[in-house]
């Protein structure tokens, strides 16, 4: 059950938005989201919808996988518009005791609904489109210049790494260990609150101590392999931008223009 | 007699409905009487692992029954559950699974989910220490303070704790060294031997397989493939070899010395039987 979990998941592919340069991406994705929350007009939604429909049908990354990402996400994304829903002030449409709903509320919870939305199946892009190396390879490059004032870029990058690899490892482990404890009669279902949260040690404690374990086995592999921090590491793979990088960020500027543009003339 | 486990029809697809559907196992139909010592072989992937899940309610079939003496186990979740007691499941490496402050404790872990009484309980804690070989004085100790075979031991107790009618192992010597590995065997024929229960071991070697059994499956592509006495299987060296199954090593040499004249049985597979017919070949009593 836990082998379902999309989140920051790659799927791997040689489409136009698979080949682009990984710091293209995470500018482009900066851009995006400034210019989701640059709307204020209803009509300036259009051209981030366009513009995550374009690259979702480009990658081949089938709709369905996106949806299903968002799962888990969902209840704080209802959550989220029912409060807009009944607790802004305004025009009342409709009210039933000390519940009111106005028209502000209604608005606002359509703008909440898919600003969150876009948000999160643009940054799912992101990932299901960039292997997790090329991504924290990006961002290292791209945050490169802080390290003269002293910002372990490069550590900070490897630790991103480090952490995504090991996502995929550790949900597998709770499956086992799950399994492992289910066999010996463990109930993780049932009971309440207190009691579930009790029903966890099993599983957490082992958790914990072969994440530790593996850990300290990684730390003995690097080691063994010289590793010794970023300075004078050179990278297999260059990153380098092309033509295609210059037609992205064309695209998502022309996003951005359209945006605002639709701000001032929009409804 | 009703067998005291039993599939029917058993399949099992993982992610239906996704592009990552795969089968597991197809069609099987399995049972096992009560005493029965049951190896099991096969490759990673051949669907071992996710029959085993199967027949204590881990897993729930695609397709087809499970049925523990004669009732099937998804009948009612309380079957589900009382199933895992009846029908105990030691995973790969399961000193990882350990938590408890002490070896003690977690032993009791199993029989404390039965809802046993404190003295059933510790009776029942130290009676399946002893089957495994740790001693009064280690259950007071951190499990994490033991050594990987004595903390592989307390995972096993754990399970035996539970007094299960049957008893499945996945690769329990997997990453011991050889005196460790044979230490555990031996236990768990003595569990068998002291119980009466029914064993199901997976193994991948052959040679473990050929020492404890009565009884052998060979998994291959999510079927069973073969179902047998160790020398019947064994007595099917070119069959397995297609699959990338070998016959013990002993076997091996036998059926070359058999090949090459020398009139010894060609289904030997244990290291004393081919011990005792080279003596009798030789006209000497078997104990040089």
């Amino acid at each position: 059950m836990l082998k379902n979990i999309t989140l920051g998941q790659y799927f791997p592919g040689s489409t136009f938005v698979h080949r682009l340069d990984p710091r293209t991406k995470l500018l482009i994705i900066v851009v995006y989201i400034v210019a989701l929350f640059l709307v204020d007009k209803i009509a300036a939604y259009l051209p981030v919808i366009v513009f995550l429909a374009l690259s979702v049908a480009i990658s081949k990354i089938k709709p369905k996988v996106l949806v299903s990402g968002m799962k888990p996400l969902f209840i704080i994304i209802v959550i989220t518009a029912i409060i807009n829903l009944f607790f802004t002030s305004g025009e009342p449409i409709f009210k039933l005791w000390v519940i009111s709903v106005t028209k502000e509320g209604v608005r606002a919870a359509i703008f909440m609904l898919l600003r969150i939305s876009l948000l999160i199946m643009g940054t799912f892009m992101l990932t299901y489109t960039t292997a997790p190396m090329q991504l924290t390879d990006g961002l290292e490059s791209l945050l490169g210049p802080l390290k003269k004032i002293k910002v372990p870029v490069h550590e900070l990058a490897m630790m991103m790494s480090i952490a995504l690899r090991f996502i995929p490892t550790l949900i597998e482990e709770t499956d086992k260990i799950m399994n492992a404890q289910k066999a010996r009669g463990a109930d993780f279902e049932t009971g309440g609150l207190l009691q579930k949260a009790k029903a966890m040690l099993p599983l957490l404690i082992p958790l914990f101590i072969s994440a530790f374990r593996r850990a300290d086995e990684l730390a003995t592999a690097m080691e063994s392999r010289c590793y010794s921090g970023g300075d004078g590491r050179t990278k297999m793979k260059q990153l380098s931008y092309g033509s295609i990088d210059a037609i992205a960020g064309a695209a998502v500027i022309i996003l951005l223009a359209a945006v605002i543009l639709l701000n001032t003339f929009g409804v | 007699m009703t067998p005291i486990v039993k599939t029917e029809g058993l399949t099992h697809l993982y992610s239906p409905g996704t592009p990552f559907e795969r089968i597991a196992v197809q069609g099987l139909d399995f049972q096992a009487m009560k005493g029965e010592f049951i190896g099991i072989i096969g490759h990673t992937g051949s669907g071992k692992s996710t029959f085993i899940q199967h027949l204590n309610g881990l897993l729930k079939p695609t397709e087809g029954r499970v049925l523990f003496e004669g009732e099937d186990i998804w009948s009612s979740k309380t079957k589900t559950h009382g199933v895992r007691f009846k029908v105990g499941l030691v995973f790969q490496y399961p000193e990882y699974q350990l938590f408890e402050e002490t070896v003690y404790k977690d032993i009791a872990f199993g029989p404390k989910n039965m809802k046993l009484s404190d003295e059933e309980i510790d009776a029942r804690v130290r009676e399946a220490a002893g089957f495994v070989g740790i001693g009064e004085e280690l259950l007071e100790k951190s499990p994490f303070d033991l050594s990987g075979g004595q903390k592989r031991r307390v995972a096993i107790a754990g399970v035996i704790a539970m007094r299960p009618d049957v008893l499945i192992l996945d690769e329990p010597t997997a990453g011991l060294d050889p005196a460790g590995s044979a230490e555990i065997l031996a236990n768990i024929k003595e569990y068998h031997r002291g119980m009466g229960s029914t064993v199901l071991l997976v193994t991948h070697s052959m040679e473990d397989a050929a020492r404890s059994v009565d009884r052998l499956l060979v998994f291959s592509g999510g079927h069973i493939v073969m179902d047998g006495t160790p020398p019947e299987i064994f007595a099917r060296a070119d069959e397995l070899a297609v699959i990338d199954l070998g016959v013990p090593e002993v076997t091996k040499v036998v059926a070359r010395l058999h090949k090459l004249g020398l009139d010894v049985p060609a289904n030997i597979y244990t290291v004393e039987q081919a011990k005792a017919a080279l003596m009798k070949l030789k006209g000497g009593a078997a104990d040089a």
